[in-house]
């Protein structure tokens, strides 16, 4: 994904570039190059002004971290998903389950398969699955949205742990039940237990609630396999997960399916799987990036118009700094410290404003599957830094300019400034 | 005069640039200041005074001609330089005392230490001292804003005095002030002088602040005339 791709570099800029920064700060401080007790109490005095800028900048940072943050669930909830031990089978060229086909030969050669696991009651650790889609309406705002729902065997959710009962009980196989991810329930009508939900001509009713740890199987409806064949009039199956006997079993079992050209397959490990699924992310990556860059634009100015009101007031001070030995440098460095504390108080208000939106489920379009996939706000320290990083950046460069100006003052003129 | 002078100006001429119009500000003025001198520099509006005392200062620069303070010729100084400089070697005093109306007393008299080597305590001793002086010992805490425009411009003195400065250069210091605050003030300059062996160069319009110097000396159209 590109973002991750120019992800060290952009980090690798910050650390040095914010290093750099900080050391040079640092050592004109150090030496008492910089009089910050006059910059601080210069925030407090304007407190009009300084509330407006750091409400500025907190709007555009928290509108910053929840973009992020949403990209941050759903790549959250792909990580999360699947087991290291499994192996999940696709049709060669599909890039999802839910555009793979296979037949019912492909799973009979493969649960004979040596290498495949065993449980208790010495039955392969293999799970042939139908992914469906059904239009279901929503619970919050008008009308419907795609919703995935996955025909599994006693097997696969034997092979999934992860995924809990938490309300209710699991569908029966031979009926027409399903049991719904807790998530999912709540953001679609009908999904309470003793629900229905109509898949094509017939209805399923919902027995249960799940709870899939923040995996992408809170997306998700399950049922039996054999009765979604049934109901949704498919020949053909979606994919296949297994389990290997250990991770030379697991090697041995890829290499096989790859090789053999007659069953035009494609396995990987589960977590490989779902760790690709993240390109969901992608334009909610973007739309951040947009919206991010479009509003910094506004909270630079903002600062900007902040910072050079701030030294337009300041003028005869500026001279007086001068004229009592103050370099250009001090100077230009003392309302870039003064814009950068503002926007900081504005990048961290930021953060504060976004936080209560931490682990709020939420969903959007999966534009693999087309189906509303369900993920939580993640709002980790690590987002929250990138946060107040950005807010520095946008106090540092709505400074700059203001304080080349403050710094080029002719120290008379500024001496005679009202 | 019998000591070695800390000023010596030679053939000083300052022409500024209105339009398409030249202003001799200064014109070739030749001058040797005494340490421990408090010379008044008097004249009309306009007749110079205050750009000499700028220039000499280290906040402004003369067209042609030298300035050397105490040896050092301060034309010769590129900004930085200038800057630690007046840091180092002047004392200033406003007329409208410029200070800092968010910091404390002792927080404005502390500014030109922070740029020099000494820590917080020798800061602290030596802004104390400063304030002692002018007799404000007990007034550190106080804002600008809740102080006397007396009180305020001794302030503004202790700042000029605080960093041990062989110049003090004061412009119009009493023009703000009522006649009681003016001669406290003037009568610390003349102490600074006389017992402290400041040389104090000081522009006043006023003949009554005038006659605390030791020297006086009149421009007219950028000339020294008396």
């Amino acid at each position: 994904m590109p973002a991750n791709i120019f992800a060290p570099f952009i980090w690798l800029t910050v650390i040095l570039g914010g290093g750099a920064a900080l050391w040079f700060v640092f050592s004109t401080v150090r030496q008492g190059r910089l009089p910050l007790r006059y910059n601080f109490r210069n925030v407090v005095v304007r407190w009009r002004s300084t509330i407006s800028t750091v409400l500025g900048i907190a709007l555009v940072v928290s509108v910053f971290v929840l973009l992020r943050a949403l990209a941050r669930g759903i790549e959250a909830s792909s990580a999360n998903t699947g087991d290291p031990r499994n192996i999940l089978v696709v049709r060669k060229g599909s890039q999802a389950e839910s555009g793979s086909l296979l037949g019912r030969e492909n799973f009979r050669t493969l649960q004979y398969f040596d290498e495949i696991a065993r449980n208790e009651k010495d039955e392969p650790l293999i799970s042939v699955e139908i992914i469906a889609i059904v239009s279901m309406p929503r619970i919050q705002g008008p009308g419907e949205a795609n919703t995935l729902i996955r025909g599994i065997t006693a097997r696969g959710m034997e092979l999934r742990p992860q995924v809990m009962l938490v309300d209710g009980r699991w569908f029966q196989p031979g009926k027409r039940e399903i049991t719904v991810a807790r998530r999912l329930a709540g953001r679609f009508a009908g999904l309470e237990i003793g629900g229905t939900v109509k898949a094509g001509p017939d209805k399923l009713t919902v027995v249960g609630h799940y709870d899939g740890q923040g995996s992408a199987f809170d997306s998700e409806a399950w049922m039996d396999a054999d009765e979604a064949r049934s109901i949704f009039d498919r020949d053909q199956y979606s994919s296949i997960l297994l389990r290997p006997k250990d991770d030379a079993a697991a090697s041995n079992i890829i290499a096989k399916i790859e090789k053999d050209k007659r069953l035009a397959l494609r396995a990987e490990r589960e977590v490989d799987y779902y760790s690709k699924q993240t390109m969901t992310a992608i334009p909610i990556k973007i739309l951040a990036g947009l919206l991010g860059t479009a509003m910094s634009i506004g909270a630079i100015f903002a600062a900007m118009n902040t910072m050079y009101a701030s030294v337009a007031g300041r003028t005869r001070e500026i001279g007086t700094l001068r004229v009592l030995g103050y370099s250009r440098r001090s100077v230009v460095l003392c309302f870039l410290v003064e814009g950068a504390f503002l926007a900081a108080m504005g990048g961290v208000v930021g953060c504060l404003l976004a936080l209560p939106m931490n682990g709020v489920a939420t969903g959007t379009m999966d534009f693999q599957s087309f189906a509303e996939t369900v993920f939580e706000f993640r709002i980790t320290p690590a987002l929250m830094l990138q946060g107040v990083a950005f807010s520095i950046v946008i106090g540092l460069l709505g400074s700059l300019l203001p304080a080349i100006r403050a710094s080029r003052l002719p120290v008379i003129s500024a001496l005679k400034s009202l | 005069m019998s000591q070695e002078p800390i000023v010596e100006i030679r053939e000083l001429s300052k022409i500024y640039r209105q339009g398409d119009i030249n202003v001799t500000a200064l014109n070739s003025v030749s001058l040797d200041i005494a340490k421990g001198e408090f010379v008044v520099l008097m004249g009309p509006s306009g007749s110079g005074k205050s750009t000499l005392l700028h220039i000499i200062a280290g906040i402004d620069r003369a067209t042609s001609g030298k300035v050397l303070v105490q040896g050092i010729n301060v034309a010769n100084l590129n900004e930085s330089e200038l800057a630690d400089w007046r840091n180092q070697n002047v004392g200033f005093v406003f007329q409208s005392f410029n200070l800092i109306p968010v910091l404390t007393a002792f927080e404005n008299v502390e500014l030109p230490l922070l740029l020099t080597a000494l820590n917080r305590k020798q800061r602290r001793e030596q802004v104390q001292t400063a304030m002692n002086l002018v007799g404000l010992g007990d007034r550190g805490h106080h804002r600008p804003d809740q102080m006397s425009g007396g009180q305020q411009q001794r302030v503004a003195i202790a700042r000029a005095l605080v960093t041990d400065p062989a110049l003090i250069v004061a412009d119009e210091p009493t023009g703000n002030l009522d006649s009681k605050s003016a001669a406290d003030a003037l009568g610390i300059l003349q102490a600074l002088s006389r017992d402290a062996g400041k040389t104090v160069i000081m522009v006043t319009h006023d003949p009554k602040a005038a006659s605390f110097g030791t020297r006086s000396l009149h421009l007219e159209k950028g000339e020294i005339v008396a």
